[in-house]
């Protein structure tokens, strides 16, 4: 979560000090669902992730300089600069890809999963979507076949409550995104997605249920960001006080506060986590600083094989 | 041995080949609409040859998933018409994951899905729509129009890295011929007929209705040449150029209507290729800018026929 966070950061300063452009969704806020999930899967296991991709791709085992370094456009990025923010691929780590389309990646989970179910090696695909993407036809569709092919993926919806700048009960009467797979007979749980032991609590039966063959479930975690739905987004679908009731709930001050009141981290061990962070980051930062832009020869490579 | 027969033995050949191959689509275990999965649930089992519901742009996705993850999957999209329904996955996925990814994914996919007018069944089982997906970088298009290329090319298609969406002709379905023992590979046009005096470059049917009309002209001396491109792209421009560098003279036909169509394409290429040896304008034919009718007799006013390429040619010669 910390390094989720300190990453987000920076590349918001870096943006707005147009040292990167595009178009920039950040995860603030949301972090205990990707460090929650993120800690229950291996190498080997598949996960693909949406538009707001940064932190899934961290808690994956995305190399923070080459992550930072493609967001930034350049040479040393993961893509050479070509996936940028919302499309980047680390398949190194198992991150397969974000995408810009809402929705786009959850089929391809369960291709990932097909494979996987016939490599009968116990390897999971996990896709992120946000409650916008419960609209889609492709995530009706994805449960059915995930359903009846009983494929091993789980299905993690981070329920932020807007689909980019409206609230969800405009868009749709099924505010959940646990009530659509139990219409298709999957297991699903709604969680507090700002509780990391909540989220984990939930997705551990998950995963292993995938893992052992059961089939898939869903894990929908109620969540908010603290960002817009974009960085320069001015945010005036919401309002302040909610905004603030939700910073209030921010997940790594509660975190740190159960984890200090049950002794597992003392305020010097946070300090020194903290520090570390930081220093990853900056050591992130100098990577991608030190990259040179993408060059314009490359431009038109590697659209085939 | 015809088309259709052509399709299933490639599709059992790559198969026995590869255990990676996988085949999906609605009714495939079972052999699929028109026989081209007949049997390969009983040789391979339905973990591999593998029904699926009628969710084409999700199972597209799937497709792409289980290519990312090393399998060759095939998809059938029993026809062009629904490749609406998955262009989303196509057009942004399966195209660009290469390129998005700097070169780290591969996608070795492919779509096998039934175009054409025939048996007058209307404006959503009779399109022609290659033009779309050719013009997507990322994406190979090949459209066959023999047995043999069918099976040589689906072969090919299905050992490429890349999304490959191979289009085929329901009326060339039973059409027989012999196969040969060409080394496909994708990108290569054919010269159907040689002739002096006109290209005919001919896509899909296309390419046996410019054959007929090949061999009336000819009763009236004129020699047309009759070339397939085959794979729409990447596109054989030198073999096509080469051929107008010969007859000074090019005529592209197609099926699907002549506005935005791969003609356009074509004759723009050839064009910058071959200006300097061109006597007219590059001719095009194509069917009309309008959707594909159902009744059987303005079916038959769509579809550019045998006399209709005879009157192109001779237009484009300046022969009554």
């Amino acid at each position: 979560m910390l390094l989720i966070r300190a990453f987000e950061e920076k590349v918001s300063e870096m943006y707005a000090k147009v040292e990167i452009a595009g178009l920039l969704h950040l995860s603030i806020g949301q972090e205990a669902v990707a460090a929650a999930i993120g800690s229950l899967l291996r190498r080997e296991d598949a996960m693909y992730s949406g538009h707001r991709a940064h932190g899934h791709a961290l808690a994956k085992g995305a190399d923070p300089g080459r992550l930072l370094a493609e967001i930034a456009g350049r040479k040393d990025g993961y893509c050479g600069g070509k996936g940028g923010s919302m499309h980047v691929a680390a398949p190194e780590a198992g991150f397969m890809t974000a995408t810009g389309v809402v929705g786009g990646t959850i089929p391809l989970a369960l291709g990932s999963a097909l494979a996987f179910k016939e490599g009968r090696q116990g390897n999971v695909a996990v896709v992120f979507f946000g409650d916008g993407a419960m609209n889609s036809g492709s995530f009706s569709e994805s449960l059915n076949i995930a359903s009846l092919w009983k494929l091993p993926v789980v299905f993690v919806c981070e329920n932020n409550g807007y689909a980019e700048f409206t609230p969800i009960s405009a868009h749709t009467l099924v505010e959940r995104a646990s009530e659509h797979a139990k219409l298709f007979r999957i297991p699903a749980v709604t969680v507090d997605g700002n509780d990391l032991l909540a989220v984990l609590e939930a997705a551990g039966p998950a995963v292993d249920r995938a893992r052992s063959g059961e089939g898939p479930s869903l894990v929908e975690c109620l969540t908010y960001r603290l960002r817009g739905h974009y960085e320069g987004d001015p945010n005036k679908y919401r309002e302040l006080s909610e905004m603030a009731e939700w910073k209030a709930k921010d997940p790594i001050l509660r975190f740190a506060a159960w984890a200090e009141g049950e002794k597992v981290l003392s305020a010097a061990d946070r300090d020194r986590l903290e520090a570390e962070v930081r220093s990853e980051v900056a050591r992130a930062e100098e990577f991608a600083r030190s990259s040179p832009p993408a060059v314009a020869d490359q431009v038109a490579t590697q659209v085939y094989a | 041995m015809n088309f259709l027969q052509a399709i299933n033995e490639a599709l059992l050949e790559e198969m026995k080949a590869d255990p990676c191959v996988y085949v999906l689509g609605e009714d495939v275990a079972v052999g699929g609409p028109y026989g081209a999965t007949k049997g390969l649930a009983e040789e391979f089992g339905e973990n591999r040859v593998i029904n699926t519901p009628i969710s084409e742009g999700t199972v597209v996705g799937l497709a792409i998933g289980a290519a990312l993850q090393g399998l060759r999957p095939v998809v059938e999209i029993m026809f062009v018409d629904f490749i609406t329904l998955a262009m989303d996955q196509l057009v942004n996925h399966a195209a660009k994951l290469r390129y998005m990814s700097g070169g780290q994914l591969c996608v070795p996919l492919t779509i096998r899905t039934a175009c054409g007018v025939s048996g007058a069944w209307g404006a959503h089982h009779s399109q022609s729509l290659e033009a779309w997906l050719a013009h997507v970088p990322g994406l190979k298009v090949v459209m066959p129009s023999t047995a043999a290329d069918a099976e040589g090319l689906l072969r090919a298609a299905i050992r490429d890295d890349n999304p490959v969406v191979f289009v085929e002709h329901r009326a060339l379905y039973y059409q027989a011929d012999e196969l040969t023992s060409e080394n496909f590979e994708l990108g290569r046009a054919q010269v159907r007929r040689p002739g002096r005096d006109v290209s005919v470059i001919a896509i899909g049917r296309m390419a046996r209705v410019a054959l007929e009309a090949a061999d009336e002209l000819a009763e009236s001396g004129i020699e047309a040449e009759v070339i397939d491109p085959r794979t729409l792209q990447p596109l054989d421009l030198e073999a096509l150029a080469a051929s107008v560098r010969r007859t000074n003279r090019a005529l592209v036909i197609h099926e699907a209507v002549v506005p935005g169509g791969i003609g356009a394409e074509i004759a723009a290429q050839l064009q910058a290729a071959a200006f300097d040896y061109l006597d007219a304008p590059i001719g095009r034919l194509g069917a009309p800018f309008a959707p594909v009718p159902a009744g059987p007799s303005l079916e038959a006013a769509y579809v550019p026929g045998k006399a209709a390429v005879v009157a192109a040619v001779k237009r484009l010669l300046g022969t009554p």
